[in-house]
């Protein structure tokens, strides 16, 4: 189907965050929607999919004028999109799933739907249970299953909003092929992500935003530096690796054995030195975080030890680790690292340590302001944490770290971030380590492990690689052993 | 940036006043259905709230156990946790005062004496009935609001074993409850009133207490992280258990001290109703003020006064006080729903 969207205007307060969008998506086309955080990009798509309505401007379908005002609306009209985040019943069956979105009668027949959904399985060679729970499935398979729903429910436009967050290089792979045949059925795809690689790869022609204008239509063979020019304004390029060892044998996992309700991780051994950064890859629910969390004190292993700077850990509470100067820095930011409806100054009072029973709010005030300013955070010491952007969210909470941390356990550290914050977030740390800060850290992506980790560890069904060095490992060494060769 | 606040903050008065308009409305309507002149039902409530000083002073006497369970109750909410067992809070605060009173009676300790333990037996007692609630959700899993429904049933149930069985008066008990206590054990009065400073005191030693807690405190902060998102807050090193406790065995104190001031103060006896209603009240004064401390001193002086204007209207108007109650409930779901609509009018996104 082919998608029109003519001088679209949408105003947020006082933010132009689509400024007269033409853009037309041929039928059979993949197109990409390139740009950084806050240029617009979910915007647009969340009026085209009826999350919001365009303060002007004009949509159509195969030339057809329409007005979209709900997700229903725009299912109903054959488009469909795929959150970064799916929206779907995680404690509920893959069958309920598909059913609840589905209009139908009273009593809704499950074998058919079960059935079409295998139809529909086969096809891309997808191999979910549609009796399983949704909560057992990778976020790789639930953004199969959400692809499936909105086929199913007759999209004949998806838009995925930075599908590639999140789920492994195999899975990426599979989703690239999927995307690849839709398009041949003759469906419209929109895929918008702030990954110049993943673009350049899939895409037919890309739509590149910046501060809610687009600012230019590419056609292929793409140029990467004239992508990031359109996206940035001017070219960026990644810093030096630096490598920073302060110190002898920090951090100790000495036969650490992790057991979880889904995997074991046997055996790990490690020893780290201060300011050296792990890098952990492999797959989504290889058992990375429960490494993380294990080191973070959240979950205890069932044998083994751990020692910080000679000093035993083990079978400690979570307390004891932070207070040793571990610090763990979730994946999941509003939901486990920051409070909503609490400012920014209000965070970081509750980050620094308790001085007497009263609240010293002109002291906090101005360590706030420092803060702001150190990190580089777009905001306010009145600010509520939910009001800022994504990437601001991070640099809050990395500027509520306390002094001096130990080791640094990050979760995706820039996870939906754009290339220019990631850099600086990243410089950030590194002048940690430099104070002889250890960190660990996971990531989806393989060239933010290789750029940055001295040494990385590759996860698989919760065997662990030996530490590999990075400057000797190749994106092709790591992606067979993410793929279980070599174990 | 504050231009924007000052514009919000305005929108948010127009809305509310709307709210009580349409709450005064509404219970108009009530009225007019049941048959009466609505003019002459205000005006009687409004006669009979500050028509005379004994009725200011009652004013405050209902005002007193209304505002200690509301600043009970701001605790509990701040941390996130709905304590809808305030209620049997209440009444067992009353049956442990009532209790350390009739132990305590026939010994020669002095009447101050006693009624100071009094009031300690009545904080230990709502302290215990919200630690039970507290360790249900903490250990059991329970949610507290199934916990304290519970609770509340088994102290209501608790009284009137008490006022019929081993507490009943000489002879035979009633629903008039237990024999009232001698004149020395009653908290003293203002001459020619019912109202005694002492538990008014209380009250507003209580709002302040908390209105000081969770404005300017480390504590009051952490509870407010620990309400609003527990994991992080967790994550952050905060005892997110411990909090929860604390503001559970807090806001038991507090409904326990109610019940005391119930007992000492009011009805000098254990009567079934004890609690007379005050926590659910309270529950309607912390939703209305949207658990600001600030606020919630004059909204339950405006609650108290309703309550109390609202007692002659059967004698007066042949009409149920429980008129006052309509008024009361209407409010809190005006001002909630005025409070939705303007989110969904000035909705960011």
């Amino acid at each position: 189907m082919k998608v029109e969207l003519i001088h679209i205007h949408k105003h947020f307060g006082a933010v132009h965050a689509n400024n007269d969008i033409t853009l037309t998506v041929e039928s059979g086309k993949i197109q990409g929607i390139l740009g950084e955080n806050g240029a617009g990009k979910s915007t647009l798509m969340k009026i085209l999919s009826g999350y919001i309505q365009a303060d002007s401007g004009e949509i159509r379908l195969d030339g057809q004028p329409v007005k979209i005002n709900s997700p229903s609306d725009a299912i109903r009209l054959g488009i469909g999109m795929l959150h970064q985040d799916p929206l779907d019943f995680p404690p509920m069956r893959v069958v309920d799933n598909l059913l609840i979105g589905h209009e139908g009668g009273l009593f809704p027949n499950r074998r058919e739907v079960v059935r079409a959904f295998n139809d529909l399985q086969s096809q891309f060679g997808f191999n979910i249970d549609p009796y399983a729970y949704v909560d057992s499935l990778t976020v790789g398979e639930r953004q199969q299953l959400e692809i499936l729903r909105l086929l199913w429910l007759g999209a004949r436009v998806l838009i995925l909003d930075e599908p590639t967050t999140g789920i492994s290089a195999s899975q990426k792979e599979k989703l690239f092929e999927t995307l690849r045949k839709l398009a041949v059925q003759g469906m419209s795809v929109i895929f918008v992500s702030h990954k110049l690689e993943d673009v350049e790869f899939l895409c037919d022609r890309i739509a590149v935003f910046r501060k809610g204008e687009l600012v230019g239509e590419v056609d292929p063979p793409y140029v990467t530096d004239e992508l990031v020019k359109l996206m940035f304004g001017r070219v960026i390029s990644l810093e030096e690796k630096r490598r920073y060892e302060t110190c002898d044998v920090s951090f100790h996992l000495d036969h650490v054995t992790i057991e979880d309700y889904r995997l074991q991780i046997r055996d790990i051994n490690l020893s780290m030195t201060c300011g050296e950064v792990i890098g952990l890859a492999g797959m989504e629910g290889s058992g990375q975080v429960q490494f993380l969390r294990t080191c973070a004190g959240l979950i205890r292993p069932v044998a083994g030890e751990i020692n910080l700077g000679g000093k035993r850990l083990t079978g400690k509470p979570y307390r004891a680790f932070l207070e040793a100067g571990i610090a763990y820095v979730p994946a999941s930011r509003m939901e486990e690292g920051l409070i909503p409806g609490l400012s920014l100054t209000e965070h970081f009072i509750l980050a620094e340590e308790q001085n007497g029973f009263f609240i010293n709010f002109d002291k906090a005030l101005a360590i706030t302001r420092q803060r702001i300013e150190d990190f580089n955070i777009k905001g306010t010491p009145v600010s509520t944490v939910e009001s800022l952007s994504g990437g601001n969210q991070q640099r809050a909470l990395l500027a509520m770290l306390r002094n001096p941390v130990n080791l640094l356990l990050l979760e995706h550290p820039t996870r939906g971030l754009d290339i220019e914050s990631a850099i600086w977030i990243w410089g950030k740390l590194k002048d940690r380590c430099k104070q002889g800060t250890s960190i660990i850290f996971t990531s989806a992506d393989l060239g933010e492990i290789l750029q940055y980790s001295d040494r990385i560890l590759v996860f698989y069904g919760g065997k662990v690689s030996p530490p590999l060095d990075a400057e000797s490992t190749t994106v092709e060494q790591l992606g067979q052993l993410i793929g279980g060769k070599g174990f | 940036m504050t231009m924007m606040k000052t514009s919000s903050r305005w929108s948010g008065i127009v809305y509310q006043t709307l709210a009580v308009l349409l709450a005064l409305l509404f219970t108009t309507v009530v009225m007019l259905i049941s048959g009466a002149d609505p003019i002459q039902v205000y005006h009687n409530i409004m006669l009979g709230a500050v028509g005379s000083p004994t009725k200011i002073a009652d004013i405050l006497v209902a005002w007193t156990p209304l505002l200690l369970a509301t600043a009970g109750l701001l605790l509990t909410f701040t941390a996130g946790l709905w304590n809808i067992g305030i209620e049997g809070q209440i009444t067992l605060g009353a049956i442990f005062t009532t209790w350390a009173l009739r132990v305590l009676q026939p010994t020669d300790l002095p009447p101050t004496a006693i009624m100071l333990i009094g009031f300690l037996a009545g904080a230990l007692g709502g302290m215990f009935w919200a630690g039970l609630v507290a360790l249900l959700k903490i250990f059991g899993n329970v949610n507290e609001i199934f916990g304290g429904l519970g609770l509340n049933f088994v102290a209501t149930a608790l009284t009137i074993w008490l006022i019929f069985g081993p507490w009943k008066r000489p002879g035979v008990g009633s629903m008039s409850g237990t024999e009232p206590f001698p004149l020395e054990l009653w908290l003293p009065t203002l001459p020619g009133f019912r109202l005694s400073p002492w538990s008014l005191a209380l009250g507003i030693v209580a709002i302040t207490l908390v209105y000081i807690l969770l404005r300017g405190t480390y504590f009051g902060l952490r509870l407010k992280a620990v309400g609003r998102n527990g994991r992080a807050a967790f994550l952050m090193g905060i005892p997110t258990t411990r909090y929860m406790l604390m503001a559970f065995l807090l806001c038991g104190i507090m409904a326990g001290l109610a019940g005391a001031t119930q007992v000492l103060a009011v009805y000098h006896r254990l009567i079934p109703s004890i609690s007379s209603g005050y926590g659910f009240l309270g529950m309607m004064v912390a939703m209305l003020v949207n658990y600001q401390a600030l606020w919630a001193a004059p909204v339950a002086l405006f609650f108290a006064a309703l309550n109390i204007g609202s007692i002659q209207l059967p004698i007066v108007l042949k009409l149920d006080s429980s008129l006052s109650g309509v008024l009361q409930g209407s409010l809190v779901l005006f001002v909630l729903l005025m409070d939705g609509v303007r989110r969904r009018l000035t909705r960011p996104q």
